[in-house]
């Protein structure tokens, strides 16, 4: 399905041995930065990139103009070789008025033993525009990470917001998600992540909609996978204000094995009496029947689990 | 004979559902199993796929001579048993190819869509999720069965939520399993899948009370069980 598959294995062999290069040439925008360097950024059509070095970290300003469809996902790169440190990106995104964009953020930490990774973004939509932003970690498999994503989102009328948080491979280790969003009349988001723990691992996903304006609308949905002693907890928000609005949580937790924490706290407040607002949660082992089903087809116990959980986390 | 029931009785809590059933399944035959709503169908599909919730303590299960009451679903379906489920679980993430491919090589994830109408062009990329509508959801469900090329499949009402229009796409993957030398326990209402049927059983009040050839017991069915004393429940001037 996707056409960068070899320059995404490129890329984590690169980031492992530390000579990272831009792999995907001018096929595609892009972007990539190992630590606090800028190794290489490639603007096209409709889209101006500029970066600098901060402290520890990098700060990127991306602007999309107006009108612009961008065909191709954005490729960002982002990542460090060394197993200790830190590395914060301060990213700024203003999407013009109807234009369309999907980005695709490579986060890899292949040797992090003891590494933060902090990312604060700010995403201005302007009215009609679309945006997608799809968040892909690997991670080694130490568990020793900290991964910060904070995300602070205006919406402006009609516009959309695509956000997908994922752990591909290796250790969550301490995961802590904030995500927010302000939204004008029509706009609407979808908040998605995805993400599994085992050992001591922590995850924290912490999001906050604001329906702000008529007929706005948004979605949190996480799913935890849970085993050995890990830790998980949901704590996501929906706030509609005004008339015709449409929002909806749903937190799904699975656990495994007797010693993980879980808790999820979905919360919705309506401040309009046309505004509509659901929510559901659930924390528990992986459904009996999705299981015996599987069973019933052939499947041994522990692949009908592998299979469920794969595709919840896909 | 491929499946053999004795002396079956099952208890949840103190309720007795199903009572004393003795039931044959012969090689290669379309058996049906009718009977009004919460006689004990479903029940009985889940004990002979072993379920959990589901264990017999009296009576026992014997398939291709071999004992398969203590067998766990797996050990079940590795010797060609499986269940087409009356509300059929949704999966988030899995598609309808992975889904029907979880037995390799057998029938193809595409051919098993044909049989239960589905075009494969617009299907085989779609979720096996609540996004599918219920009927086509049981037309997945049916392709999974054909797909896993079972000796015995245990359909719970598979023409249930299907249109008029489709039940020749049931009849189609029906005796597609056949023809592959599969054995259907079916689990329906429907006359034209009665006519197709080489026996009937009528189930009544956790009984077997009615054996025999095609329409004969599905009559039987429609003009005695609603006033039927095994359990009574609606008297025939109520109607
Ligand atoms: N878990 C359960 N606990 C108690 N009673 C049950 C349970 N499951 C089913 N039953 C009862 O067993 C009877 C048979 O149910 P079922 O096998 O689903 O009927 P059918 O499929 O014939 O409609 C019904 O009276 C139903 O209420
Ligand atoms: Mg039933």
């Amino acid at each position: 399905m996707n056409n960068y598959d070899n320059e995404l294995q490129q890329l984590i062999d690169m980031y492992k041995e530390g000579n990272v290069k831009n792999v995907f040439g001018d096929r595609f925008a892009n972007i990539v930065i190992n630590g606090d360097k800028v190794i290489g950024i490639n603007e096209i059509q409709g889209i101006n990139i500029v970066a600098r070095k901060i402290e520890d970290g990098v700060s990127i300003k991306i602007n999309i103009e107006d009108n612009v469809t961008i065909n191709n996902p954005v490729h960002l790169c982002f990542g460090m070789t060394p197993r200790e440190g830190k590395q914060i990106i301060e990213s700024q995104f203003v999407i013009g008025r109807n234009a369309d964009v999907q980005f695709l953020s490579h986060c890899i930490f292949p040797n992090a033993e003891h590494i933060e990774h902090i990312m604060k973004s700010k995403v201005h939509l302007h009215q009609g525009a679309r945006m997608q932003y799809r968040e892909e970690h690997y991670h080694s498999e130490s568990g020793g990470i900290f991964v910060k994503p904070e995300l602070k989102a205006f919406l402006n009328e009609n516009s959309s917001l695509i956000e997908e948080f994922k752990l591909l491979k290796g250790r969550a280790g301490n995961v802590d998600i904030k995500y927010s969003t302000t939204q004008n009349k029509k706009s609407n988001c979808q908040l998605l992540a995805k993400i599994s723990g085992k050992k001591d691992d922590k995850i924290k996903i912490n999001e906050r909609i604001n329906l702000n304006g008529e007929y706005a609308s948004g979605i949190s949905k996480s799913r935890i996978v849970l085993v050995d002693n890990a830790e998980g907890i949901i704590n996501s928000k929906v706030i509609a204000r005004k008339a015709y609005t449409r929002g909806h949580v749903d937190c799904e937790e699975i656990v495994g094995g007797n010693d993980v924490v879980a808790s999820s706290i979905p919360q919705i407040k309506v401040m309009n009496p046309l505004a509509k607002v659901t929510h559901e949660a659930s924390i528990g082992r992986i459904d009996k029947k999705k299981l015996e089903t599987l069973m019933a087809r052939g499947l041994e116990e522990e692949k009908a689990i592998d299979m469920i959980i794969s595709g919840l986390m896909k | 004979m491929l499946l053999k029931i004795k002396d079956l009785s099952f208890f949840k809590g103190k309720k007795e559902i199903l009572k004393d059933i003795n039931l044959s399944v012969d090689q290669n035959t379309i058996h049906t199993i009718i009977g009004v709503n919460g006689t004990g169908k479903t029940t009985l599909a889940s004990i002979i796929m072993g379920l959990e919730g589901y264990e017999v303590k009296k009576g026992s299960l014997i398939f291709n001579n071999e004992d398969i009451t203590q067998l766990s679903i797996t050990e079940r379906a590795k010797r060609g048993i499986t269940l087409g489920w009356q509300i059929p679980a949704n999966f988030e993430g899995i598609s309808i190819h992975d889904y029907l491919n979880i037995n390799k090589n057998k029938l193809s994830p595409e051919k098993c869509l044909e049989f239960v109408g589905l075009r494969p062009q617009s299907y085989l990329n779609r979720l096996v999720n609540q996004e599918l509508s219920g009927g086509e959801r049981k037309k997945v469900e049916l392709a999974s069965i054909l797909a896993m090329n079972p000796k015995l499949a245990v359909l719970d009402e598979p023409d249930s939520g299907i249109d008029i229009n489709s039940l020749k796409y049931i009849k189609r993957s029906l005796t597609e399993l056949k023809k592959r030398g599969a054995t259907i326990l079916i689990i329906s209402h429907n006359e034209f899948i009665a006519d197709f049927s080489d026996k009937i059983s009528l189930l009544c009040g956790g009984r077997i009370v009615k054996e025999g050839k095609n329409r004969v017991v599905l009559d039987y069915f429609k003009n005695h069980c609603v006033s039927c004393d095994h359990i009574g429940i609606i008297k025939e001037e109520e109607l």
